[in-house]
C-alpha cells in the first residue's frame, strides 16, 4: 500500500484515528493550527499549483528540502531516485508525485535498516537509558518526559543526576523528578559523574527499579576531554550491568543544521548511540539532517520532542515526519505566491 | 565527516581556469555553484545564499586577476571580502543609558545560552567597564532557571534579583528596576525564559517587559549551530521586539556557523559577542573576518595565502611541488622549508590556519615546539651532503655520528628519519591527489611531526 493511500486512509479512517492523526500532525505544525479540512485543501492547492512534474517542480522541491536542513547529499540522492521513478512510471502530473516523494524519502531514511522506534529494555531486572548530547538541546527535559511516559506504562523509574557541572542542572532534574513523581539519585555539584552513575545503579538495583535514566552534562563533540569523560561514564555503567546501557539516546535539537551529523558521528564513536530524540520540533525548524544521520550512521530517531511539558514526547513516525518535511514547505511556498 | 570548505570544493573548478588573466562570466557561474553549495553546507540560509551569490557574481565578472594571486585565490578573496563586509564591523561596544540603570535584555530560543551569557556579560561589564551590574531572574518557567542564575551570580560574586516563580516576569522586572535604583546598580541584565518565536503569548510577554523601560540593548542569543531556520527566528524576534544586537553562542564547537550570515542579512543588526565556552570568562568580541573564513571553511586561509606570498616566491614553490611529486625531496629542501616556515611566524598558528587542519585528530592539542625545530635543524646540519640527498644510506654508525654532532640522541635521529619518510609519502599523496583534482586528503603523521 502506498504511503499516500495510507495517509488518506488514516485521515479518513475511524474518528478516533482521525483525532489522533490530527493532534499529532497539528503538533508538527504548531502555530499553523490547521483543521483537517484546511490541511486537505492545502494539499489540493499545491497539486493544482504544480500540474506538471518538470524541472521547476524538482528545483522547488530541492529547495524546500534544503531549507528543512536535509543537506545536499541526501537531497541529491532523493532527486536522483525521484527522476528515475518519474521516468519509469511515466509520471507527468503532480497528482501522482506526492506519494512517490514520500515513499522515496522514507525509503532513503530506512535504507534497509529495521525500523525500531521501541526502546530496547529488559523485561526483567534493571534497564539503563543514558542521555547524551551537546549543550542545551533538551536532554534533561526529555528525561523528565520519558520518565513520565515509562511511569505511565507501569514501570518503576529512577533518575541519575549525572550533570554535576552546569549551574542548576541537578536542581533542574530534581524538579522534573518531583513533577513526575520519581526518585532522583544525586551528589553534590562538581562531583565525578561516573561516581554518580555507580551510586545510582546500586540504588536502582536495591530499590528494584525497572528503568534508570541517566542525565549527563551537555558537551560539544569536539571537546576531547569531555568526550573521554563520557566514555568513562559509559564504561562504568557497562561494568555494573551486562548489556547496559540498554539505550544511549542522543538528544538533537531540530533547529541544528549540518553540524548535527558530526555530533551524531562523534557521540556514536564515544558511546555507541542507539537512538535519537529530535527535540523542539514544535518550532519552525524541521531537523531534516536526521535523514542523513539515519542513512549514513544507521541511527534511528526514536522520539520527537514537541514542547516543554511532561507529555510533549511522541514516538517517531517516519512517514508523518517525512510528509511534514516537504508538504508544509510546499504550502509555505504557495502561501508566499498568494501574497505576491 | 566535516564538510569540505570552499577552497577544497573549488579545486576542481579552479583547475579549468588556471592561468587566466580575466575571470569570464562562465567561469564565475561555474565557481558560484561551488560557492552556493559550500555556503548551504555551512548552514547559511538558502535564500540568503542566493542573494549573496548574485551580488558576488556581479562583482567578480570581468575583474582582472590580481598579479599575486591565481584566479581561484582571487575569487575566494572576492567571496571572502564580500562576506566579511556583510558581517559588519567589529562592534562589541555596548550602548549605555545616560540615565542609569542601563537595561539589557537577553532573549532567544530555548537552550540558546541566554542565562550563561547573562553571567558572562555581567562579568565583562564589571571587569572592562567598571560597572556594578544586577542580574534579574525573569525566567519563571524553566525548572530551576532561577537557581541556575543564582548559582552563576554566586560564582561571580554578583547580586541576582529573584522573586521566585509565582510572580509574573513583568512584575519581577519592574521591582528589579526599583531595586537597582535604590542599590545604585548602573546596569541591569534581564535573563528571560527561552521561547519559540511563534509563541504569541510569550512574545507578548517580551513586549510587556520591554514596555516597562525601553531597554538600551536587546540581545538575541543564538546557537551557532543553528541551521536554515535561523532566518525565521531572527526575523520574528526582530520584528516583534526589535533587537539591537546578537550574541552567537557555542562557537567553541566545530560548526561552520553560517547562521551568523543568515541572521545578519535578515536583521542588519550587529553580532556583538561570541560565546566560546561554558565558563564565565568565555565571551569574546566578534571578528567578522574570522567568521567569514570559518563559514567558508578555510581557516584563515587568506591570511595564510598572504603570508606565504610574502615569503615564498612562485618559482621556488613550483620547484618544490615537482620535487614532492617525483619524490626527490631532500633534507636540504626540508631545511629550506623549516626556515621559511620560521619566517612566517609561530608554527602552531600557521597550522591552525591550514584548511583541513581541523580534521586532523589531535591537532588541537598539538603544541608546536619551536625548540624541537631547532633540534631538527641541528640534526640535518650534521649530515653529509650525500646523507641529505639519499637518507637511505644512514646506517647505525652514521646515526651515532649525526647524533653526536648535533648534540641529540640516536632516538631523535631515528624519529626525524621516520618523520621525513612519512612526510615524503604524505606529500606524494597530496600532490597526486591535487593533480587528479581529488578532494579528500589524508595527512598521516602531520601531528606526530610536531610532537
Ligand atoms: N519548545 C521546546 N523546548 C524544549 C524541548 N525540549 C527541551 N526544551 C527546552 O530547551 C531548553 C533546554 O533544555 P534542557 O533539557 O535543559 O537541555 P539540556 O540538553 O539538558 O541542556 P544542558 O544540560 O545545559 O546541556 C529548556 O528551556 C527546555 O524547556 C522541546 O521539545 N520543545
Ligand atoms: N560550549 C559552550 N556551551 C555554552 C555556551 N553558551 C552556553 N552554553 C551551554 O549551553 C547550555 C544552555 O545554556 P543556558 O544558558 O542554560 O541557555 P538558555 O538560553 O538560558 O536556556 P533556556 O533558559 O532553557 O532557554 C548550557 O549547558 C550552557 O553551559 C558557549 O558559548 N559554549
Ligand atoms: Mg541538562
Ligand atoms: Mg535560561
Amino acid at each position: 500500500m502506498s504511503f499516500f493511500k495510507k495517509l488518506k486512509e488514516k485521515m479518513l479512517g475511524t474518528t478516533e484515528e482521525v483525532q489522533e492523526t490530527v493532534t499529532i500532525t497539528n503538533k508538527f505544525k504548531e502555530g499553523l493550527a490547521k483543521t483537517r479540512n484546511q490541511f486537505t485543501s492545502k494539499v489540493n492547492d499545491l497539486v493544482a499549483k504544480y500540474r506538471k512534474v518538470d524541472e521547476d517542480f524538482f528545483e522547488e522541491l530541492e529547495e524546500i528540502l534544503l531549507q528543512a536542513d536535509v543537506g545536499f547529499e541526501t537531497v541529491d540522492e532523493l532527486m536522483e531516485a525521484l527522476r528515475f521513478e518519474v521516468q519509469r512510471k511515466n509520471i507527468k502530473d503532480t497528482a501522482g508525485i506526492q506519494s512517490v516523494i514520500s515513499e522515496k524519502l522514507v525509503e532513503i531514511y530506512e535504507a534497509g535498516d529495521e525500523n525500531i522506534t521501541e526502546l530496547q529494555l529488559e523485561n526483567e531486572g534493571l534497564s539503563v537509558v543514558l542521555f547524551v548530547g551537546v549543550n542545551g538541546v533538551g536532554k534533561t527535559t526529555t528525561i523528565g518526559k520519558l520518565a513520565h511516559r515509562l511511569k505511565g506504562e507501569g514501570k518503576k523509574v529512577m533518575l541519575a543526576a549525572g550533570d554535576t557541572f552546569r549551574a542548576g542542572a541537578i536542581d533542574q532534574l530534581q524538579v522534573w523528578g518531583d513533577r513526575v513523581g520519581v526518585e532522583v539519585i544525586k551528589q553534590a555539584e562538581g562531583s565525578d559523574p561516573a561516581a554518580v552513575m555507580y551510586d545510582a545503579i546500586r540504588a536502582a538495583k536495591t530499590r528494584n527499579a525497572d528503568v534508570l535514566i541517566c542525565d549527563t552534562a551537555g558537551r560539544l563533540q569536539n571537546k576531547v576531554n569531555l568526550m573521554n569523560e563520557l566514555e568513562k561514564i559509559h564504561r562504568v555503567i557497562s561494568r555494573e550491568i551486562p548489556n547496559a546501557p540498554h539505550e544511549v539516546l542522543l538528544a538533537l535539537d531540530a533547529t541544528t543544521g549540518q553540524n548535527a551529523l558530526v555530533q551524531a558521528q562523534t557521540f556514536k564513536e564515544a558511546t555507541n548511540v542507539t537512538g535519537i530524540v529530535l527535540t523542539k520540533l514544535d518550532g519552525t525548524a524541521k531537523g531534516g539532517i536526521v535523514l542523513a544521520i539515519r542513512t549514513k550512521l544507521h541511527i534511528p530517531v526514536k522520539f520527537v520532542g514537541l514542547g516543554e511539558q511532561m507529555d510533549d514526547l511522541q514516538p517517531f513516525d517516519a512517514e508523518k515526519y517525512v510528509y511534514g518535511l516537504f508538504a508544509e514547505g510546499l504550502e509555505h511556498e504557495s502561501e508566499n505566491e498568494e501574497d505576491k | 565527516m566535516a564538510f569540505e570548505g570552499l577552497a577544497e570544493r573549488l579545486q576542481g573548478t579552479l583547475q579549468k581556469i588556471k592561468g587566466k588573466g580575466k575571470i569570464s562570466e562562465a567561469d564565475v557561474k561555474e565557481m558560484m555553484k561551488d560557492v552556493r553549495r559550500a555556503l548551504i553546507e555551512a548552514d547559511v540560509n538558502l535564500k540568503v545564499v542566493k542573494e549573496f551569490v548574485k551580488n558576488v557574481s556581479e562583482r567578480a565578472v570581468g575583474q582582472e586577476v590580481m598579479k599575486s594571486l591565481t584566479p581561484g585565490q582571487h575569487v575566494i578573496k572576492i567571496v571572502k571580502d564580500e562576506l566579511t563586509e556583510l558581517m559588519g564591523g567589529e562592534q562589541s561596544q555596548i550602548s549605555f543609558s545616560t540615565r542609569p540603570p542601563t537595561v539589557i535584555m537577553m532573549v532567544g530560543l530555548q537552550g540558546a545560552g541566554k542565562t550563561t551569557t547573562t553571567g558572562k556579560l555581567a562579568s565583562v561589564l564589571r571587569k572592562k567597564y567598571n560597572k556594578k551590574p544586577l542580574l534579574v531572574a525573569a525566567d519563571i518557567y524553566r525548572p530551576a532557571a532561577v537557581k541556575q542564575l543564582e548559582t552563576l551570580g554566586k560564582q561571580l560574586s554578583l547580586p541576582v534579583f529573584a522573586l521566585g516563580t509565582d510572580i509574573s516576569p513583568v512584575e519581577i522586572v519592574k521591582q528589579a528596576l526599583e531595586h537597582a535604583k535604590e542599590e545604585h546598580h548602573d546596569v541591569v541584565i534581564v535573563d528571560t525564559a527561552g521561547r519559540l518565536h511563534i509563541d504569541e503569548t510569550l512574545m507578548q510577554e517580551l513586549k510587556d517587559i520591554r514596555g516597562i523601560k525601553e531597554p538600551d540593548e536587546i540581545f538575541l542569543v543564538v546557537d551557532a549551530m543553528t541551521g536554515q531556520d535561523a532566518v525565521n527566528v531572527a526575523n520574528n524576534f526582530n520584528e516583534t521586539i526589535g533587537i539591537t544586537g546578537v550574541v552567537l553562542t557555542k562557537l567553541d564547537g566545530d560548526t561552520r556557523g553560517g547562521a551568523a550570515l543568515s541572521i545578519r542579512s535578515v536583521t542588519q543588526k550587529p553580532i556583538k559577542f561570541v560565546g566560546m565556552g561554558e565558563k564565565m570568562d568565555a565571551l569574546e568580541a566578534f571578528h567578522p573576518e574570522r567568521m567569514a573564513s570559518r563559514i567558508l571553511g578555510m581557516g584563515d586561509m587568506m591570511s595564510l595565502i598572504e603570508k606565504a606570498q610574502a615569503n615564498v616566491d612562485e618559482e621556488k614553490a613550483k620547484e618544490l611541488e615537482e620535487k614532492f611529486r617525483t619524490q626527490s625531496f631532500t633534507f636540504d629542501d626540508f631545511l629550506d622549508q623549516i626556515s621559511q616556515v620560521k619566517q612566517m611566524g609561530p608554527l602552531d598558528e600557521i597550522l591552525k590556519m591550514l584548511p583541513g587542519a581541523g580534521k586532523i585528530k589531535g591537532l588541537e592539542n598539538a603544541k608546536v615546539d619551536e625548540k624541537q625545530m631547532d633540534r631538527v635543524e641541528a640534526i640535518i646540519y650534521s649530515m653529509t651532503t650525500q646523507e641529505k640527498t639519499t637518507p637511505d644510506i644512514i646506517n647505525g654508525p652514521r646515526k651515532k655520528r649525526i647524533a653526536k654532532g648535533s648534540g641529540t640522541s640516536i632516538q631523535d635521529v631515528n624519529r626525524l628519519l621516520k618523520q621525513f619518510d612519512d612526510m615524503k609519502k604524505m606529500m606524494k599523496q597530496m600532490t597526486n591527489m591535487q593533480q587528479k583534482g581529488k578532494k579528500k586528503m589524508k595527512m598521516p603523521g602531520l601531528d606526530s611531526l610536531f610532537k
